[in-house]
């Protein structure tokens, strides 16, 4: 049995007054192994961190789950209570998020931000939470942790403090760490270390990550599967390296191509045509298919079904590799 | 830390020296109080004799010397009026205002700090636009009509209160005080709630613009994606964050509530020194007129410097290492 198992979740935000709502996440299944690396990629707006919040019970209002369960570890967790969600956030699943330059409180030390997480979910002493929050700062490279406590936000640069929301979320060795573009606003050497010791944490506790980019390289090089959203919908799963090597979904294809490494030096870099269409107004049939050069008058009619083949499934009609369908 | 409140009170006496001068210039601008003064029977030698015991034919520089080195020995001059020095008489009048300011300003925080936070919570609760509306009411109803409505319903109509004076007074650390008695209590209530009216509305609008400012943050998701209990996340995550402008305000409108507490003191005839400074203007009391404003002038340079000290100990980005 996989740890989180998403079946066809549906987050909803209300669009225009008595007309249908706008789904940031649209029939949305995956499910995620202790100790392995979901890689969940896609453009801004495409609804991977909503569907990171709707696991975490944390949409922002007006937006709600409206379809689909989510089990964790069996459990669905639409029939807990706000009160036992709470319980199992921080505790058993925790979340990074991708600014670290507004994840913590500015005006409270991060002492109090590691042991009021430590506090919120177990009875022990001051002290001893203390010694606690100054173990898991030690921890992911944050030299004298002890004197560190005391210090304000603003007193950190950029990646050390990811390095303590990470460490706040590994406080309490959870099952399940969503990682919301957590290397996103750092630059390239400081992303590297933050890569490698996610990895190193994340083996050393058997703890299943879900890691939300839209940098091809990270997953390729940190995540197990991958699945590719676009417009709410996941348009392709799999293990990363069969998808990033033989793509089936043109987006994917797209995807890949717009790497920089995969451009001849000195033409102009590749990209797809077009924009992110905004929810409320999805093309009919197939959401990509406009920006699609495969693109025929049977995508218009209705969203492409799942197809699967072995571990992996896509939706389109028109897969990069049709040959392979007809074996 | 040291060095900087040292630098700081110097730039308050500047501000304090320069204050001197416009006060004393703008009051020696406007009338001539020897024509208030002055019997208008009284014959020529009399009035030269009076206008030379005032300094009043002293050229303006000279004046404001004399004065200056009066303010050094913490000497005002002698009210033209009561004969007395300015300073001692507004003294006597200050704890009546300061209570009455005092009481307002705790009004206005127990009451608009729960009602913005509720409304700031809960936006689209019908309770909260109620809330809001009458916020508008408490901003936009001028002083003294609350006021007179105050009395026209309060004690004229139902009598629950009384509608004058400060009532029973007892001492407490050598000042006579209206809230130690159910009396006084009783007198204070009305001139009180009239003169909290718009902090509170103030301060309500305040918190509101402030919750909605914070919740959106994501340093709150994350604080509730630890699992803490959401009152947690309210009372220390959004509150702390929230004071900071709550705190800078309210310290410039307690100077406020203090130095224009004058519509009220007149209407409810609280014996207190906006209802002096106006008598002063009335007949033109030139001492008593520049001793309130000077203590005025300290009151807001003394406040100015508690909201620094509050924000440094709220914000710990802001320090006062001189550099700021």
């Amino acid at each position: 049995m996989p740890l989180l198992d998403v079946q066809s979740l549906v987050t909803e935000f209300p669009g225009a007054p008595g007309g249908p709502g706008n789904r940031a996440v649209n029939e949305v299944s995956f499910a995620v192994e202790r100790g392995k690396v979901l890689g969940l990629v896609g453009e801004s707006g495409s609804g991977k961190s909503v569907t990171g919040f709707s696991i975490m019970g944390l949409v922002d209002r007006p937006g709600r789950v409206t379809g689909g369960r989510i089990l964790f570890d069996g459990q669905d967790l639409a029939s807990l209570s706000g009160e036992e969600m709470r319980q199992l956030r921080g505790r058993r699943i925790a979340m990074v998020f991708q600014d670290p330059m507004m994840t913590l409180n500015p005006v409270l030390t991060i002492g109090t931000q590691m042991t009021e997480a430590i506090t919120a979910h177990e009875k022990v002493s001051r002290a001893e939470s203390r010694a606690r929050a100054r173990d898991a700062l030690g921890q992911v490279g944050i030299p004298s942790p002890e004197e560190r406590l005391s210090a304000y936000p603003h007193e950190f640069s950029g990646g050390m403090r990811q390095r303590v929301a990470i460490a706040i979320a590994l406080l309490h060795n959870p099952d399940l760490i969503i990682a919301d573009e957590p290397t996103t606003a750092l630059d390239v050497t400081i992303q590297s270390q933050i890569i490698s010791e996610f990895q190193r944490l994340a083996e050393t506790h058997n703890t299943a990550v879900i890691w939300i980019t839209h940098d091809l390289a990270i997953v390729s090089r940190l995540a197990d599967d991958i699945a590719v959203m676009y417009s709410g919908r996941l348009v392709e799963t799999g293990p990363v390296s069969d998808v990033l090597t033989d793509p089936r979904h043109p987006y994917t294809a797209g995807l890949i191509g717009s790497v920089p490494s995969q451009n001849t030096r000195g033409t102009r870099l590749r990209q797809i045509p077009g924009m992110t269409p905004s929810l409320g107004r999805l093309p009919s049939g197939c959401a990509f298919r406009t920006r699609c050069d495969r693109a025929t008058e049977a995508c218009a009619t209705v969203p492409p079904p799942e197809t699967h083949e072995g571990a992996r499934g896509f939706r389109c009609i028109h897969p990069v590799h049709p040959e392979l369908l007809t074996q | 830390m040291i060095t900087s409140l040292i630098r700081r009170s110097i730039q308050a006496l500047f501000v304090i020296l320069a204050m001197t001068l416009i006060v004393f210039i703008g009051v020696s601008v406007i009338g001539n109080p020897v024509d208030i003064l002055i019997n208008p029977d009284a014959n020529a030698a009399e009035r030269t004799r009076v206008i030379a015991h005032y300094g009043l034919d002293q050229p303006l520089w000279r004046q404001y010397a004399i004065f200056l080195q009066g303010l050094l020995h913490g000497d005002f001059g002698d009210s033209f009026v009561y004969g007395r020095p300015a300073l001692g008489l507004i003294l006597e009048r200050m704890p009546a205002t300061l209570e009455l300011a005092f009481s307002a300003l705790v009004i206005a925080l127990v009451v608009g700090l729960p009602l913005g936070l509720y409304a700031g919570l809960y936006p689209d609760r019908l309770s909260s636009r109620v809330i809001m509306s009458g916020s508008i009411l408490g901003f936009s109803l001028p002083t003294f009509w609350v006021g007179l409505m105050f009395i026209l319903v309060f004690a004229v109509e139902l009598g629950w209160l009384p509608s004058n004076g400060r009532g029973d007074t007892a001492e407490l650390f050598g000042v006579r005080w209206s809230f130690l008695t159910g009396d006084g209590m009783r007198h204070l209530l009305l001139p009180a709630l009239n003169l909290a009216l718009f902090k509170t509305s103030l301060v309500l609008r305040l918190t509101r613009a402030g919750v909605q400012e914070v919740l959106p943050q994501d340093y709150i998701k994350f604080a509730r994606a630890k699992g803490l209990r959401e009152s947690r996340v309210i009372s220390v995550h959004v509150l702390k964050n929230l004071m900071i402008p709550v705190v800078t305000i309210i310290g410039l409108e307690f100077g406020s509530l203090i130095a224009f507490s004058v519509v009220t003191e007149s209407i409810f005839a609280w014996p207190g020194m906006g209802k002096l400074i106006i008598d002063s203007i009335n007949l033109l009391d030139r001492p008593v007129i520049v001793a309130y404003l000077m203590m005025m002038v300290l009151l807001f340079v003394a406040l100015n410097f508690l909201i620094d000290i509050c924000y440094t100990l709220l914000d710990p980005r802001v320090r006062m290492d001189g550099r700021a």
